[in-house]
C-alpha cells in the first residue's frame, strides 16, 4: 500500500504540542496541556484514569469534541495531511475511513433498527464504494475475518440478539471494512467480561498485524495493555507522565505509575489494605 | 436446626425466576458475622441475581432465606429490610440526582424511624471519609469515588447485618476503588457485618473475601478459599479460564 520508503515518509500520526480546553461556567479548563505523539504503524497504549484527557486527545483528531472546546496544536497531521486546517467535509473523508475508531459500548455504535449485515453493507458502500452485488459477500467474509462464526446468520441479526463481545466483533468488522491506517480502540473492551476481553485484544492485535496499520489503545486498565503495546503513554491531568516500552511496566518510574501499579488488588497478598496514590502538584509543574 | 450462633446470612435452594427463565438454579450458602463471601462469573451467569433476590427487589424465588437465623419471606417487614442493604454498581443511577446528600441520608433515617439524625448523618460521612462540606451537595457535584463512598454511607446508616456488594467498584478508577476496598474492609473489621460481594474481577474477590464461589449457569461449580485459589483445579472449564485468566494477569 505504502510505495515511499519507510523513513523518509512523514510518520503516520504526528502531534505536537496539543492543547485542549473547555469553556465552562467557572471559566476556561484545562484538559490536555500540551500532549505531544510521533507514531508509524506501531502499537500505542494510552493510560490513565478518568480525566486524565486521554479519550479527548484523541477524539480531537476526528473534530468529534463538544463546541465548547478549544483545541490548539502546533501540529496535527495524518501522513503528513493537516487535520486543524480541516473543514467539515474534509473531516467527513478521514473519519471512519483513515482512522476507525473502537468504542466501549459497541450497541451504541450499531443501530439498534438495523440488522448487522445492513450496517456493514451500507459501510462498504459508503466509504469503499463497494458495488451492491459484491457488498453481500464482502460483509460476510468481514464477518468471518473478525473469527464470527456462522457469518451469514449473524448478518441477519440485530445489535439486541447478539452478545457484547459478538457486537463488539461485528463493530470492529465494520471499522475495518472501510480499511483504515489508524485504529483507535477506546476503552473497547472495559464492558467485556475478562475472558472474552482477552479474545477482543487478541483479535484487535491480529487484525492491525494483517493489515499493517496504526493503533491506539486507550484504557485505564495498566496490565491489560501492557501486554498488546510496543509503547505506553501513561497520562495525568492531561500531561504525559512517562513513556514506557511494552511489556516493560515494573520498570516504571514516575511516582504515579509506580503508585498506580501499587494500588491494584493481587491474588498475590489478598486481605491487606492496599496502597493508596498520594497525588503531588509538582507533577504538574 | 437452630444453631446457638446462626451465621449472619444463610441462603438454602434459593431458585430464582424471570419470566420464564430460572436465572439461578439452587444456590446454597452461608455467610458468618463478619464473615465474607465473593461470587465471581461471567455477565448473565446469576450472581447479581443473587443479591437483588436477598435484597427483596427480585420476588419470583423459592427456598430459604435466613439473617441471623430468622427466615425472610417475599414480604419484607420494616425490620427485614432493614437487615440488609445493598451497594450498586453505579453509584451516580442509585443517587437521586435532585436530592441533596442530607437529604439522600436522612431518607433511610426517616423510613426507619431512628432518632439523633443530624448526628447520624455527620457521623456516617466521617465513617467513609468524605469531608462535611458535600453534606449539602448534589450527586452531580461529587466525584465518582465520593459518589460510591455516599452509597455505602446510606447502607450502612441503618446498621445492616448483612451488606450486599454488586460490582461496588467496577466503575471506578483503580485508585479511587484501593480507596473504597480499603474503606470496606475496615467497615466489615470494626463492624463485624457479613459480606456478599459480587463481581466480574476476581483479583477484587479474592482481595476482599475469604470465602469464593465461581457461578456458571446459575450455579456455584466452586467453593473455596481464597488461600486455596492458587493452582487450584476448578470442576467447570469456564470457571476454570476464569481463574486461568485472572492468575496470568
Amino acid at each position: 500500500m505504502n510505495h515511499i520508503p519507510r523513513d523518509s515518509a512523514p510518520p503516520l500520526l504526528d502531534i505536537d504540542n496539543l492543547r485542549i480546553s473547555f469553556q465552562t461556567a467557572h471559566g476556561r479548563t484545562e484538559a490536555v496541556r500540551g500532549i505531544s505523539l510521533r507514531m508509524g504503524r506501531e502499537r500505542v497504549a494510552v493510560v490513565g484514569e478518568s480525566g486524565s484527557g486521554k479519550s479527548i486527545t484523541f477524539r480531537s483528531l476526528f473534530g468529534l469534541l463538544p463546541a465548547t472546546a478549544s483545541v490548539r496544536a502546533d501540529r496535527m497531521q495524518l501522513q503528513g495531511q493537516d487535520l486543524l486546517s480541516l473543514d467539515r467535509r474534509d473531516l467527513r473523508a478521514i473519519r471512519g475511513r483513515r482512522i476507525g475508531m473502537v468504542v466501549q459500548d459497541p450497541k451504541q455504535g450499531l443501530d439498534p433498527l438495523m440488522t448487522i449485515g445492513r450496517q456493514l453493507i451500507e459501510m462498504l458502500r459508503l466509504h469503499r464504494k463497494v458495488p451492491a452485488a459484491g457488498a453481500y459477500q464482502r460483509a460476510v467474509e468481514l464477518l468471518a475475518e473478525v473469527h464470527i462464526r456462522d457469518p451469514k446468520r449473524v448478518m441477519g441479526l440485530y445489535p439486541h440478539e447478539v452478545s457484547g463481545g459478538m457486537a463488539q466483533r461485528a463493530m470492529l468488522a465494520m471499522i475495518l471494512s472501510a480499511e483504515p491506517e489508524l485504529l483507535i480502540a477506546d476503552e473497547a473492551t472495559s464492558a467485556l467480561d475478562a475472558v472474552v476481553r482477552h479474545r477482543i485484544l487478541d483479535l484487535i492485535e491480529e487484525q492491525v498485524r494483517l493489515r499493517g496499520m496504526g493503533l491506539v489503545l486507550i484504557s485505564h486498565d495498566l496490565d491489560l495493555v501492557a501486554r498488546y503495546a510496543d509503547r505506553i503513554l501513561v497520562m495525568y491531568a492531561g500531561r504525559v507522565m512517562e513513556e514506557l516500552r511494552g511489556g516493560e511496566l515494573s520498570a516504571a518510574q514516575h511516582p504515579y505509575t509506580r503508585g498506580l501499579l501499587a494500588c491494584r488488588p493481587s491474588l498475590d497478598h489478598p486481605g491487606q489494605d492496599l496502597p493508596v496514590l498520594q497525588r503531588e502538584a509538582s507533577w504538574l509543574q | 436446626m437452630a444453631a446457638v450462633n446462626p451465621p449472619a446470612l444463610r441462603i438454602d435452594q434459593l431458585i430464582v425466576q424471570r419470566g420464564s427463565a430460572q436465572v439461578v438454579n439452587g444456590v446454597s450458602f452461608s455467610v458468618p458475622h463478619g464473615g465474607s463471601l465473593g461470587i465471581v462469573g461471567e455477565s448473565g451467569c446469576g450472581k447479581s441475581t443473587i443479591l437483588r433476590a436477598v435484597a427483596g427487589i427480585d420476588t419470583q424465588w423459592t427456598g430459604r432465606i435466613e439473617i441471623a437465623g430468622r427466615p425472610i419471606g417475599v414480604q419484607r417487614s420494616l425490620a427485614d429490610r432493614r437487615a440488609m442493604q445493598m451497594v450498586f454498581q453505579d453509584p451516580l443511577a442509585a443517587l437521586n440526582p435532585s436530592h441533596t446528600i442530607d437529604e439522600i441520608l436522612r431518607e433511610p433515617l426517616i423510613v426507619h424511624r431512628m432518632p439523633d439524625q443530624d448526628a447520624r448523618i455527620v457521623q456516617a460521612l466521617q465513617t467513609v471519609a468524605l469531608p462535611l462540606a458535600v453534606r449539602f451537595r448534589f450527586p452531580g457535584q461529587l466525584s465518582g469515588g465520593q459518589r460510591q463512598r455516599v452509597c455505602i454511607a446510606r447502607a450502612l446508616l441503618v446498621e445492616p447485618q448483612v451488606l450486599l456488594l454488586d460490582e461496588p467498584t467496577s466503575a471506578l478508577d483503580v485508585s479511587v476503588q484501593a480507596e473504597v476496598l480499603n474503606l470496606l474492609s475496615r467497615l466489615r473489621r470494626e463492624r463485624q457485618q457479613a459480606f456478599v460481594l459480587v463481581s466480574h474481577d476476581l483479583h477484587v474477590v479474592a482481595h476482599m473475601c475469604d470465602q469464593i464461589a465461581f457461578m456458571v449457569g446459575g450455579q456455584f461449580t466452586d467453593v473455596l478459599s481464597r488461600d486455596r485459589l492458587r493452582g487450584a483445579t476448578l470442576h467447570h472449564p469456564e470457571a476454570q479460564r476464569l481463574l486461568d485468566a485472572a492468575l496470568t494477569h
